[in-house]
């Protein structure tokens, strides 16, 4: 854990990578949500630009595939006027091809800045922090079943957005925890800027060992779960994980976990519901409740793009300072 | 070549010595105890004053890579490397490349570690052909070739019928079966162990049921069997819970556990340090003790290295994708003389671990420094510090949790059947 921390942050405490929410204090998330929130102005005018990174190049690596997220890593990049390259370098487990190391220094030879990197195994970016060359900054997009921090803040965002604080709100993550590293990432966050009580709510086959570890009481019961909750975070669940041994059918996932109209009413009046999408319509939230008055998942994908302009700036700048 | 140690602390665990004194060896036997036989003039004298002379280690399995993989390591380096650990004899787990399924490649073995010359080397053959899981290997043949055991090594055995017919057929020629426990359904390809560190950095997890459930199936066909069966390297708790209630039925197991496991648990690993990868995974502070409790208690008979060395890219990746083992030859004794330090287990038990008990579990007339015996000889300084580095390192394989740590113990001499085959250089 100290570790990820001491990576993560240059010798002055700035932040050099933006590996996992894990390791990060509260002053630093701050400083992304108000970071953040002053890009998010930029993205409402006419011209829709800043020269923050202008003549940076920034290295989009995506070994698994994303639509949204990198979509929105672009546009955050270009709104920054930094040149963006982004790459989709499909692997399959069978072939590996070239390694992770022979790629960084592949780019590396290519002069770039930052690299944004996804990948299926957890600890790819952790790797490539460690044996980039010092000038880099690297951004986690999702390593395997590890974290998802951008994703995760965008979701901080969004709830302080509409709730104005964290303390004293209730959060409900529901859906497949076990291979979610979203739902990592949320959990760190909303525990460091002091949520009230985060609660996870799965079948036993979708959680990981000692999940309470993590800070988060355990709900198997959705309306239960749902009792008093200010937050509804709804997770997708793959479509590979059914007809497996972990679920017998999308119709019965929905029966106990999906988050129908009447589901909905078990929280808060005023709760939020959220989902980091793409959503299974039907399969863990009903289209009313997707597209309900209660739902906030279309600013999620809007606040995304502020929030990845507010770490990338962070990380870059934190780097130029120590050169 | 006649030599006498002078000096030492003598620990003999299989006869109860442990007396101050020399030893005398003549002819690759040990000759004398205490006092010089009559008429012995010594050719070489080695002063081990502050130092303890026991029996050299005998390692229940180790890696050398070779054949197939000496990109890695060589039976060469590892050997080498294992005189200077104060190992003597070495157990070669059969999943070379080819696989040790034939008399011919355990004689290639055999031959090449002879030439090499630094230890005696003691190959386990394949329990199935190429390792498959589905046809029994020529046992008998295996046997008659010299293997000193048969083994699965890491790989699974699908088929029960296949398990329960393999163990009939090496009880038929009274084999020993060496056996990892590890079901491999229940791994699911998981590379930690499944608990809080797994969870919190994402690791596919592997259960503690995927070692106690392999282990019971086992066991249960011992029952029925008659096989004579050592587990090799446990990780948990409950699997110790499982070999000393096989014991009280009086069955013919043993057990033994790799010393990385006495160290270190899951809280050790360092963020994705591939270092930390190995199977069965690091698991729990509770396993941790109870294998230690084990161990002094007797439940576990022997310590054993799992010796893995890897080539540097093995290591180089994302944590699941990077190759599970550690080199370890050349830090048994220093972690054995920290359990010793700890009060964890005594020392003349400890060296019992390495050498008689492993002996024993093998059935070879080997692990004890009496007159009469093979002079395989460990002679080591329990004081001296060394830091473990490329200077001080001599395994092609250098991946290890422990690079640049500071070690306390070392080997000064290693004498395999009267020569010596290490001396260390001051």
């Amino acid at each position: 854990m100290l570790a990820i921390k001491n990576l993560q942050l240059n010798s002055s405490g700035k932040l050099k990578h933006f590996l996992s929410i894990e390791g990060l204090d509260k002053s630093l998330l701050t400083e992304v949500l108000d970071t953040a929130e002053s890009f998010a102005d930029i993205s409402e005018q006419r011209v829709k630009k800043i020269p923050l990174l202008r003549g940076k190049t920034i290295v989009n690596l995506f070994f698994e595939n994303s639509t949204r997220t990198r979509a929105t890593f672009e546009l955050a990049a270009s709104r920054l006027s930094a040149d963006v390259l982004s790459m989709n370098i499909a692997t399959s487990a069978t072939s590996k091809g070239e390694s992770l190391l022979d790629t960084i220094r592949n780019l590396e030879a290519m002069q770039v800045d930052m690299f944004v990197v996804r990948h299926s195994l957890s600890g790819a970016a952790h790797f490539m922090a460690e044996h980039a060359a010092p000038h880099i900054s690297v951004i986690n997009a999702g390593d395997g079943q590890h974290e998802h921090p951008t994703q995760a803040m965008l979701d901080m965002f969004t709830i302080r957005r509409v709730k104005q604080q964290f303390s004293g709100l209730r959060v409900a993550i529901v859906g497949d925890i076990l291979h979610s590293r979203v739902a990592r990432s949320q959990i760190h966050a909303l525990n460091i800027l002091g949520a009230q009580e985060v609660r996870v709510i799965a079948p036993k086959t979708l959680l990981p060992a000692q999940v309470e570890s993590l800070g988060v009481t355990v709900y198997h019961d959705l309306a239960a779960g749902l009792k008093n909750i200010d937050v509804i975070i709804m997770l997708r669940l793959q479509k590979e994980r059914m007809n497996s041994a972990l679920l017998p059918s999308e119709s019965e996932y929905f029966k106990c976990f999906g988050l129908s109209d009447d589901k909905l009413k078990c929280a808060n009046k005023d709760a939020i519901v959220m989902h980091p999408g793409p959503i299974n319509r039907g399969v863990e939230i009903s289209s009313s409740v997707a597209d309900g008055p209660q739902s906030v998942i279309l600013q999620q994908v809007t606040n995304g793009i502020a929030v990845r302009m507010a770490v990338m700036s962070m990380t870059m700048h934190s780097n130029a300072g120590t050169e | 070549m006649r030599i006498e140690i002078v000096n030492g602390q003598i620990i003999d665990p299989m006869n109860e010595v442990n007396v101050q004194g020399n030893l005398y060896i003549a002819e690759g036997e040990i000759v004398g105890v205490g006092s010089a036989p009559e008429g012995f003039v010594a050719q070489h004298r080695v002063d081990a004053q502050g130092q303890v002379v026991c029996p050299g280690f005998i390692d229940l399995s180790t890696r050398l890579r070779e054949p197939g993989q000496t990109h890695k390591a060589t039976i060469l380096s590892e050997t080498r490397a294992a005189a200077s650990a104060g190992f003597t004899s070495l157990c070669i787990p059969p999943d070379t490349n080819p696989v040790i399924d034939t008399p011919a490649v355990l004689e290639l073995i055999k031959d090449k570690a002879e030439q090499c010359a630094y230890a005696h080397i003691y190959p386990v053959a394949a329990l199935t052909k190429k390792l498959a899981g589905k046809e029994l290997s020529s046992m008998f043949a295996l046997k008659q070739a010299g293997c000193v055991a048969v083994s699965h090594a890491q790989e699974a055995i699908h088929d029960l019928l296949v398990l329960r017919r393999a163990m009939e057929y090496a009880a038929t020629h009274d084999l020993l079966l060496m056996y990892s426990p590890q079901e491999q359904a229940l791994s699911n390809q998981g590379c930690a162990h499944e608990g809080a560190m797994a969870s919190r950095y994402g690791l596919p997890g592997i259960p503690v049921a995927a070692e106690t459930i392999a282990l019971m199936q086992c066991i249960e066909l011992i029952e029925q069997t008659g096989c004579r069966v050592h587990f090799r390297g446990l990780s948990c708790a409950r699997s110790v819970v499982l070999i000393a209630k096989a014991k009280q039925l009086g069955l013919p197991v043993t057990a033994d556990v790799a010393m990385h496991q006495l160290h270190l648990t899951d809280e050790d690993m360092q963020p994705y340090d591939s270092h930390y990868y190995v199977l069965p995974p690091l698991r729990s502070v509770q396993d941790r003790s109870t294998l230690i409790a084990a161990v002094q208690s007797g439940a576990i008979d022997s310590i054993c290295s799992d010796h893995q060395p890897h080539n540097i890219d093995a290591k180089l990746g994302a944590f699941p994708e990077t190759e599970p083992g550690i080199s370890s030859l050349e830090t048994v004794l220093p972690l054995l003389l920290r359990l010793v330090e700890q009060g964890a287990i005594e020392l003349s038990q400890g060296i019992a671990k390495l050498s008689s008990e492993p002996a024993r579990i093998l059935g070879i007339n080997s692990g004890s420094i009496a007159i009469g015996n093979v002079a395989d000889v460990c002679v080591f300084d329990p004081a001296t510090e060394w830091q473990v580095n490329a200077e001080t390192w001599q395994s092609q394989g250098r991946n290890t949790p422990y690079w640049l740590a500071t070690m306390q113990g070392k080997v000064t001499h290693t004498i395999q059947a009267g020569k010596i085959l290490f001396a260390l250089q001051n």
